[in-house]
């Protein structure tokens, strides 16, 4: 048993919170039991040291420093239930404008957390890549697993990084062994159900192994379907070796209701470039985490993100990155496009380690407004204790600029096509660095096309505001 | 073609437009001067459809219709065009993408067909040669890292593509040196036609001497005090506004 350690509390909401807690680790009790023998031992140990930790931290309220912009209340006084039984049909149909390699390339997907191998796609094999659902990967090939999983992740403060190692029941593992390149990207799609008798909660847990010289992009792809409410709370984790690149990139399309949690935890143990870019479109509540430890000399760390929303939706942003090591530069960017009541929020972290000299980093959040009622928080921190270092910050906070769309309407060009156009060229700014075109095209068709007060009617594709001709 | 009767606008509740009266026909070169601060660019900006500027008294016909009534991408696609006194600069959204956009916007308007991207670049390059504009800035973000001349230059150029009717210029002379100016004066001495009809607002009779306007009028503290021939400019370049403003009292009274 798990003991529920108390906490002196008012408020009625945080009472809440408790009862929440306490039904995740009476859920767990349960849990332990099916999850049964697996081929890795130590998971289980390392599952029940998750659950301890998250009894003691509980779901966190607005007192916390971390989760001071968002109110997960309304997450954990769900009663989610774990999928059983068969796993849903989806119509590959459905999926269809969301995907976009061709078969050629691997795409895993997995519904409610749960691999589906008939909406699969193996691609071509390459020599020196291990990719398999992790489920199957932890069943069969537990000695490859072991080294990889749970190095990056620490979830001595995060809760929902801690029930994700509670509670994940599958998702992927990613080998490259060394000097691997792999050409086209991986895709991972994760489609959450909802719509059913009780909501869902999916922990999916993806573990990214890159050797020296290996390089690799990986696409994270999250997707709603039906109406109401589901959770998905996924754990990321990502080891690059000597000269080891990798490029992660993460959209979530998500209906009104659903939750959404992700954690993003790198390691770089040396000359390596990290790279992640998230697009977030949609979804009630959206918290991006991230944590990323610079470990090796001349590392490279680049973490990128873009949030348009509309209605009441809410995505915050929440990043630490650490400079453990000397001369590692690296790169935060952040935007959003608020319309309506949404709201964004950011905290950027870095922080150098006495060791790491020669640091740069460099971050900067900045937020476009279209309605009075948008708000955007925005924490940029830097906390330094080697005394070599560049290290900058930037927040910038403020609507559309008149002179810009007067110009453009001076020239015979609508107003919404005009605002259409400076919000393009804002996004475009995150977009544009998305590599991998297919996805990119598929990002802007998914930003622009969701109707909205002001996009309807506009011309064209964001990406052609930079075409050439 | 247009026609201004006792216009007077304000912001911020200051009154800078004190019945301004005018009227321009197809064909015509006018030329509006006066001092800094005179309301010179409140009033290309009110006739563009700047909405910081409210207009408490007066209307103004453009081809028989109320322009106050309409839009700025209405009044643009009907054929106004104002040359900025300061060119906005729009990063991130490239010149091309921008001009192709605002010439297929006049296009439809007009009834004509959309044009695809080689159709575009012909136009393009045949209309930046004649402001000598470097094709290089097409590539770039709008006006961005653009320097003073080539700002103004573009503004020509984007008036040479859209061949509006009513072309209004805010100081497209200042800043220039005498080459791009010549260059700028040729761009617009090829668009003059009988069909069309030019305001050419300018703080110095400079560009007068390679645009020759058939009218000058002078405008002071939001009223025009005094009209005349090309001959009005170069008085006043000899007596300054000074002259000019003792006449207003003969203005006002008549
Ligand atoms: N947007 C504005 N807000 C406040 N004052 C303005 C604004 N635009 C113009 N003015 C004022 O109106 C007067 C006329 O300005 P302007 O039309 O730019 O003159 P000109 O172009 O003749 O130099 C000036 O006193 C100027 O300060
Ligand atoms: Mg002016």
């Amino acid at each position: 048993m798990i003991n529920k350690p108390e906490r002196p509390h008012t408020v009625s909401d945080t009472n809440e919170l408790i009862l929440a807690r306490d039904r995740q680790l009476e859920d767990f009790s349960g849990f332990l039991d099916v999850d049964g023998a697996g081929g890795l031992p130590s998971l289980k140990a390392s599952r029940k040291a998750a659950i301890e930790r998250f009894a003691e931290i509980g779901f966190p309220d607005r007192r916390n420093e971390d989760w001071k912009y968002t109110n997960v209340a309304p997450i954990a006084r769900t009663a989610f239930a774990r999928p059983t039984g068969e796993i849903p049909y989806i119509d590959a149909a459905e999926l269809a404008p969301y995907r976009f390699g061709d078969d050629s390339s691997p795409r895993l997907v997995f519904v409610d957390g749960r691999y589906a191998p008939s909406l699969s796609t193996n691609g071509a094999t390459t020599k020196g890549v291990t990719l398999l659902p992790l489920a199957e990967a932890v069943r069969t090939r537990a000695a490859d697993v072991e080294p990889w999983l749970g190095q990056c992740l620490d979830d001595t403060n995060r809760p929902f990084a801690a029930l994700n190692t509670a509670f994940f029941e599958d998702g992927v593992f990613l080998h490259l062994e060394k000097g691997v390149r792999v050409e086209s990207p991986i895709e991972l799609v994760f489609i959450a159900t909802a719509g059913g008798d009780t909501p869902l909660a999916s922990h999916p847990r993806i573990v990214i192994g890159a050797e020296a010289g290996a390089v690799a992009t990986v696409t994270e792809t999250h997707v709603g379907v039906g109406e109401g409410v589901s959770l998905t709370n996924v754990a990321t984790e990502i080891m690059a070796r000597e000269g080891a690149h990798v490029f992660h990139y993460r959209t979530t399309h998500l209906p009104d209701e659903a939750f959404h949690i992700s954690t993003l935890a790198v390691r770089q143990e040396g000359k390596t470039d990290v790279t992640s870019c998230t697009i977030s479109i949609g979804g009630r509540i959206t918290r991006n985490d991230y944590h990323a430890i610079m470990a090796g000399e001349d590392g490279l760390c680049a973490l990128r993100g873009l949030a348009k929303l509309r209605g009441r939706e809410h995505v915050d942003n929440h990043l630490r990155v650490e400079h453990a090591a000397p001369a590692c530069e690296s790169r935060e960017y952040f935007k959003s496009v608020l319309e309506d009541e949404s709201r964004s929020a950011f905290t950027g972290r870095i922080f150098v380690h006495q060791i790491a000299q020669k640091t740069d980093g460099k971050q900067t959040n900045s937020n476009l407004l279209l309605s009075e009622n948008a708000q955007a928080d925005s924490r940029p921190q830097l906390e330094i204790f080697a005394d070599d270092v560049k290290c900058t910050h930037a927040a910038l906070t403020g609507q559309l600029d008149e002179d810009a769309i007067f110009y453009l309407r001076a020239r015979g060009l609508s107003e919404r096509e005009a605002t259409s156009i400076l919000v393009r060229a804002f996004a475009g700014e995150i977009i544009d660095t998305i590599k991998v075109d297919a996805l990119r095209e598929l990002v802007e068709e998914r930003l622009f096309s969701r109707e909205s007060s002001i996009d309807a009617g506009a011309p064209g594709k964001s990406g052609a505001l930079q075409e050439a001709v | 073609m247009l026609e201004i009767r006792n216009l007077h606008a304000s912001v911020d509740g200051n009154e800078i437009l004190r019945g301004v009266n005018l009227t321009v026909n197809a064909g015509e070169v006018h030329s509006i001067m006066g001092p800094n601060g005179s309301g010179k660019s409140t009033l290309a900006q009110v006739l563009a459809g700047r909405e910081d500027y409210e207009v408490t008294e007066g209307e103004v016909i453009y081809k028989g219709r109320d322009l106050l009534e309409m839009e700025p991408d209405e009044r643009a696609c009907e054929g106004v065009f104002l040359a900025f006194q300061y060119p906005v600069e729009i990063p991130g959204v490239s010149m091309n993408y921008f001009l192709r956009a605002a010439l297929n916007s006049v296009r439809r308007h007009r009834g004509e067909k959309e044009l695809d991207a080689v159709g575009y670049l012909k136009l393009v390059r045949e209309q930046s040669k004649i402001v000598e504009l470097d094709e290089k800035l097409l590539g770039r973000a709008v006006n961005e890292g653009f320097s003073g001349g080539e700002k103004k230059r573009n503004e020509i150029f984007q008036m040479a593509l859209l061949e509006p009717a009513l072309s209004i210029l805010d100081e497209t002379d200042s800043g220039l040196d005498i080459d791009a100016l010549r260059i700028v004066a040729d761009g617009v001495n090829k668009l003059r036609s009988p069909e069309r009809a030019m305001v050419i607002v300018t703080h110095y009779q400079r560009l007068l001497d390679y645009i020759v306007p058939d009218f000058v009028h002078v405008l002071v503290d939001g009223r025009i005090v005094k009209s005349g021939g090309k001959e009005l400019a170069h008085e006043l370049e000899k007596q300054g506004y000074a002259g000019v403003d003792a006449g207003r009292a003969v203005a006002a009274s008549s």
